[in-house]
């Protein structure tokens, strides 16, 4: 494990000294993989939606760049290090040994495993903004872990909410090889039933090009022989899913991964002041804001709210704040984290890689108490067991 | 059948009676504003202008001033003839403004650079430039041009800048995303909306002390579907009109008691309002169903829907 601890970030410095003297410095420390495989340079440049586009640690940082006067103000001060792991157990030294350093939280963007891990070895608030599993928020959520990131069923009923608006009810589902893709195909499921949408078919395919294999690689034959609305495709890796639109039997729509992709954010949404903070963080880190970029930007302005509502400090108070911060995401709403899970609700974005075609909820949905709460597992559920 | 067109003939000539004039109307997505007849309340036309115009108001000498966030220029159009008189560069990305009571000094938030720039309207030359929060919005000079007031949308605060100096005085912890400002006419209090807060913090200017915060509340609306924006205040300081954005309706604020007294339902997402001198009507532009909404402030009762532009922003009415 090699852990590379960044020069601590001293915002208040920026605005000379803070006026009260007792102010604590709020140590946060993000761990990411090393060598992270999802930020190869050939990965990146397709820039399938839903996939990172570049290390978390950029939009944390614009986030803790923009809070100075927030700080100066509060005479807060928030400083952030960053360590990497090369696996579950290095995730977890890394996380204790932050703990020892004395941080108040850790944010991490890992895998789920080690999402996990790190949240069990550890006593401290864990902020996630790279792992999207449902079994996070559900049967192996911790009463300490919090999520920027929009959940797998947020996702999926975000696109079955906007069907439903569309009245396109009737679906061909069309699901990739991996574990990841099976899973994904169970959570889309269950919001196409939730929402009352029909699944007319569903077949498996597979990245190839080998004519034995042509009834599973060939869009024209996987979208042949049933009647549906739209083509729902369920591709973690993103490459079949990018060639399917345009390419199905039916002049009909794809949504899932590709065509249609519900996500936290996109760089062209137009409302909320939206530009703004896009144009900021293209300035930054020179390229386009994903979603997961959204996330990690939500996680600094997150350490940002904790500090300058409790400047004092200490570790505890800051982790008994955290549950009731909300904090503004430019989405048009207030954003808080949901007591039953941890999960940051939130409003999603419909895009097609070029502008936002929706929003969910969509209009007219209702909820009894948050219709945000429409998107992902609702309290009365009681999918999380674990005492928040 | 005939006894409704006297009636509307009458109302018809009572308006013109009162009302002479125009309500100009900015719109984000058009490079042009629309131009209603205040008496007949029908679109007289539109004045072409600079790109993405988004605040707009009188200059001391009754021109209009267009502040343009694409074009980074502020369009100075002379409402007599509706022609552009000249156009003042204002930096990258302009948003909100304010003048000087002498008209000498433009003050605009630049949301790009975080900064309020000052810019000397005749020559359109940058005076100075004061860092503020990331995505100040609302501008507001004080009566006497000493201070002036600007809102971040960030750091939700208001920082009180002391217009001779350039420097920032003090900061002010107010609502989450603070946008626009009203100075009661007694110069004692700043209204600062909060778009996120549901709600208005009210300052002293005396000592720039939070006096109170006001939460507005709409029958079948929830708080986070609040989101107040634009606000005027009546001409003696006895009420202040807010427009509470994704809630769909414009609130009647009774100022010396701090208390919503009226709501009236306009169209979606109401922005900015505007009275007309009488204060018998106000006009409310809605950013998301590009109308706006004509209100009888008696009666407190929306009376008219204009279609105008794609995403109005600001509305002037020049009598």
């Amino acid at each position: 494990m090699r852990r590379t601890l960044l020069a601590l970030t001293l915002l208040a410095a920026m605005f000379g000294t803070p006026g009260s003297a007792a102010a604590a410095t709020l140590k946060a420390t993000l761990i990411s993989p090393e060598n992270d495989p999802r930020l190869e340079r050939t990965r990146v440049e397709r820039a399938y939606l839903g996939h990172p586009g570049g290390p978390a640690a950029e939009g944390v940082q614009l986030a803790l760049d923009e809070g100075g006067f927030e700080l100066e103000a509060a005479g807060a001060a928030v400083a952030l290090a960053s360590a990497t792991a090369r696996s579950v157990e290095s995730a977890r030294a890394a996380a204790q040994a932050a703990e020892k350093g004395g941080a108040a939280l850790i944010l991490t963007d890992l895998p789920a495993d080690w999402t996990l891990a790190v949240a069990d070895a550890v006593k401290l608030p864990v902020l996630n903004l790279g792992a999207p599993e449902d079994s996070l928020r559900q049967q192996d959520c911790r009463p300490r872990l919090y999520h920027l990131l929009p959940s797998e069923r947020m996702r999926a009923d975000a696109i079955a909410q906007t069907l439903v608006s569309r009245k396109w009810n009737k679906l061909l589902m069309l699901v990739g090889p991996g574990a990841q893709d099976q899973q994904r195909a169970a959570t889309a499921q269950a919001s196409i039933k939730r929402y009352g949408l029909q699944v007319v078919g569903s077949k498996p395919f597979k990245l190839s090009t080998d004519p034995r294999e042509r009834d599973l690689a060939n869009p024209l034959l996987l979208t042949a022989g049933t009647a549906y609305d739209a083509v729902w495709v369920v591709d973690s890796d993103g490459e079949f899913a990018r060639g399917l639109p345009y390419r199905t039997v039916l002049p009909r729509p794809v949504v899932g991964d590709a065509g249609l992709v519900a996500l936290a954010w996109h760089s062209q949404f137009e409302r909320y002041g939206a530009p703004q903070v896009s144009r900021r963080f293209f300035k930054a880190a020179k390229r386009p804001m994903t979603d997961r970029d959204w996330a990690a930007w939500m996680a600094g302005k997150t350490l940002l709210a904790l500090a300058s509502a409790s400047p004092k400090g200490t570790n505890a108070a800051w982790a008994q704040v955290l549950p009731k911060t909300s904090v503004d995401g430019s989405k048009g709403v207030n954003l808080s984290f949901r007591a039953w899970d941890g999960q940051l609700r939130q409003t999603m974005l419909l895009t097609d890689g070029q502008g936002v075609i929706a929003q969910a909820p969509i209009e007219g949905l209702l909820h009894p108490s948050d219709v945000l709460d429409t998107l992902g597992a609702d309290a009365p559920e009681k999918l999380c067991k674990a005492a928040r | 059948m005939r006894k409704p067109i006297c009636f509307f003939a009458l109302t018809l000539w009572l308006a013109s009676a009162w009302a002479q004039g125009t309500v100009y109307v900015s719109s984000e997505k058009d490079d042009a504003l629309t131009m209603i007849d205040l008496a007949t309340l029908a679109i007289k036309g539109t004045v072409p202008t600079c790109k993405r115009g988004r605040h707009l108001q009188l200059t001391p000498d009754r021109k209009l001033m267009l502040a343009c966030s694409d074009s980074g220029v502020a369009d100075v159009i002379d409402p007599a003839t509706a022609k552009s008189l000249r156009r003042i560069p204002l930096g990258d990305d302009p948003e909100a403004f304010d003048l000087s009571p002498d008209g000498k000094t433009i003050y605009v938030s630049s949301e790009d650079d975080a900064a309020a720039v000052f810019i000397d309207a005749a020559s359109g030359k940058k005076l100075k430039e004061v860092k503020v929060g990331q995505e100040p919005e609302g501008v507001k000079v004080s009566a006497d041009g000493k201070l002036l007031y600007v809102t971040s949308e960030v750091a939700s605060m208001v920082h009180v800048i002391d217009t001779a100096s350039g420097k920032v005085v003090k900061n002010i912890k107010v609502g989450k995303r603070p946008r626009r400002m009203a100075i009661t006419p007694d110069g004692k209090e700043l209204w600062v909306t909060c778009e996120l807060d549901s709600g208005l913090t009210i300052v002293s200017t005396a000592d720039h002390s939070v006096l109170a915060t006001l939460k507005f509340e709409v029958k079948g609306a929830r708080a986070q579907d609040i989101t107040p924006v634009g606000i005027q205040m009546s001409a003696d300081g006895a009420r202040a009109f807010v427009a509470l954005g994704r809630a769909n309706h414009v609130a009647f604020v009774d100022v010396a008691a701090r208390k919503v007294t009226n709501l009236v339902l306009v169209g979606k997402r109401a922005w900015n309002v505007a009275l007309d001198k009488s204060e018998k009507r106000l006009f409310v532009v809605n950013g998301l169903s590009d109308d706006l909404t004509v209100v009888d402030v008696p009666g407190a009762k929306a009376i008219k829907t204009v279609p105008v532009g794609r995403v109005p922003y600001g509305v002037v009415v020049v009598e």
